[in-house]
């Protein structure tokens, strides 16, 4: 299971892209991914990142005050 | 401010109807109506595939370029909808229930007035506040008229009839101190007269995106302030969103909770292009232009003796919308004739406000409306004026 990737699971479409947005202009690799199944039933998407960035874009979504369910391992 | 070419639009047409839509429209929305439909086309937030994620962004940066135009701080509280009509809607039916009490004024528009009719059949009150003659509203009238189970203060912006502009500023400040929400309708005034959501302490903004902010018809929303959570706020509609696939029960989270449905993308593209135009042209210059024309209208038209002007006669108090009528002459026959023999086109009639005209006077046989938009030039005036004097010769 260890791809080296993580995702953030949110409520919907609008706050994936609030987030690509923000991971964009502070120079974060990221990508929209339809939800793995095995996360989550939900049909939308989620923001895929590199597991190694996942202490800091976690630091910063929490500085910035941005809605997410929750960053997991893929 | 340069004068554009697309002066007089196609076929030598005069359009002075920019009240009811702009026309024309810069020349980037058809462009990106046309590239969302040729290359993106695909269904916003509802796969995950790169065109759906395409057309999501579209989606989300036009919510963000709306809130950004209107100094709302959050975009996700951009709810789109097809209107203003239809935002208006989701903010009366979706706050309101028995025995809250409203306070508006007489000069709205039947977007506010049918649905408070409507609600006042399931046991809402509502107090109609008398504007002036000229369409102005001594902002204390609105205090004098809350009570104990007052919850929300509608108004416009700046009428659909006559232009003038409502002190939203003022009534905010009554409306935050008493608790109350504030509502705005600025179907009249968004993207000519600056609006600041946050600083006029406005809770609930419904724009439409077809007028002075020059997009198409078939967009518009409701920009909803902190104040309101959603559980104070009914979804209209229930339905698909992209988002809790697995549930049966809506989401409750902002905006799926009010965007069942597939939106308006292709609208909303063109939504986009159009405020990046207004930006860069800048609300000031517009206004500026305007401005100038209508001083030139309401001069003119004050100048031929059988033509009264209603409203405020003063630009700067009013949007570039002209209310006005002819001694012995039917607004319906004004409007036939400038359409017929001199290709001036606008509307007459009582411009769904019954309320707004019988307190500007007019009401049943209403007037005859002359809306100015970015595109007019100081040319179409002189034209619709001349016109203005023939048919008044016949009139005598």
């Amino acid at each position: 299971m260890n791809s080296a990737y993580a995702v953030i699971l949110v409520d919907s479409t609008s706050h994936a892209l609030r987030i690509e947005k923000l991971l964009h202009r502070s120079g974060w690799r990221n990508k929209l991914i339809p939800v793995p199944r095995h996360l989550s039933s939900d049909c939308g998407v989620c923001v895929r990142i590199d597991q190694a960035d996942m202490a800091a874009i976690t630091a910063l979504l929490q500085q910035e005050k941005i809605q997410y369910q929750s960053i997991e391992v893929i | 401010m340069s004068e554009l070419d697309l002066s007089g639009g196609k076929n030598g047409l005069i359009y002075l109807d920019n009240a009811a839509t702009s026309w024309p429209k810069p020349p980037g929305v058809a462009q990106a109506m046309v590239q969302y439909l040729g290359q993106v086309g695909a269904n916003p937030g509802r796969s995950g595939h790169r065109l759906s994620v395409e057309a999501a962004r579209i989606v989300y940066d036009t919510r963000e370029a709306v809130a950004r135009f209107f100094n709302a701080d959050d975009p996700l509280r951009v709810v789109f909808g097809l209107n203003v009509t239809d935002s208006i809607n989701l903010a009366l039916h979706g706050l309101l229930k028995r025995g809250d009490h409203v306070v508006t004024t007489s000069m709205e528009h039947n977007a506010v007035m049918r649905p408070l009719h409507a609600l006042t059949q399931q046991g809402v009150l509502v107090t109609k506040v008398a504007c002036r003659p000229d369409g102005t509203l001594d902002p204390e009238r609105i205090e004098g008229a809350l009570q104990k189970n007052t919850r929300l203060i509608a108004v416009n912006h700046a009428s659909n009839v006559c232009g003038t502009i409502l002190p939203i500023v003022a009534i905010g400040e009554i409306a935050r101190r008493h608790g109350l929400i504030f509502l705005v309708d600025s179907a009249q005034s968004a993207g000519v007269v600056p609006i600041d959501m946050q600083a006029s302490q406005i809770d609930l903004l419904a724009f439409t995106g077809h007028k002075s902010l020059y997009g198409p018809m078939g967009t518009g929303g409701l920009l909803v302030g902190q104040r309101i959570q959603s559980e104070a706020l009914r979804p209209l509609r229930q339905g698909g969103t992209g988002s809790r696939s697995e549930r049966e029960v809506q989401p409750d989270f902002f905006p799926d909770c009010y965007e069942s449905g597939t939106p308006n993308a292709v609208g909303l593209a063109g939504l986009l292009a159009a405020l990046t135009w207004v930006r860069e042209r800048g609300i000031e210059q517009i206004r500026a232009h305007e401005e100038a024309l209508c001083t030139a209208l309401i001069d003119g038209l004050g100048d031929i003796p059988s033509v009264t002007v209603y409203g405020t006669w003063e630009a700067a108090k009013q949007t570039a919308t002209v209310a006005w009528n002819m001694r012995n002459m039917a607004p319906s026959t004004v409007g036939l004739r400038l359409d017929e023999e001199f290709g001036i086109l606008c509307r007459v009639g009582l411009h769904c406000a019954p309320s707004a005209h019988r307190t500007i006077g007019t009401f049943p046989d209403g007037c005859v409306r002359f809306g100015l938009g970015a595109f007019n030039t100081r040319a179409d005036v002189e034209s619709a004026l001349n016109a203005v004097v023939q048919l008044a010769k016949d009139a005598l």
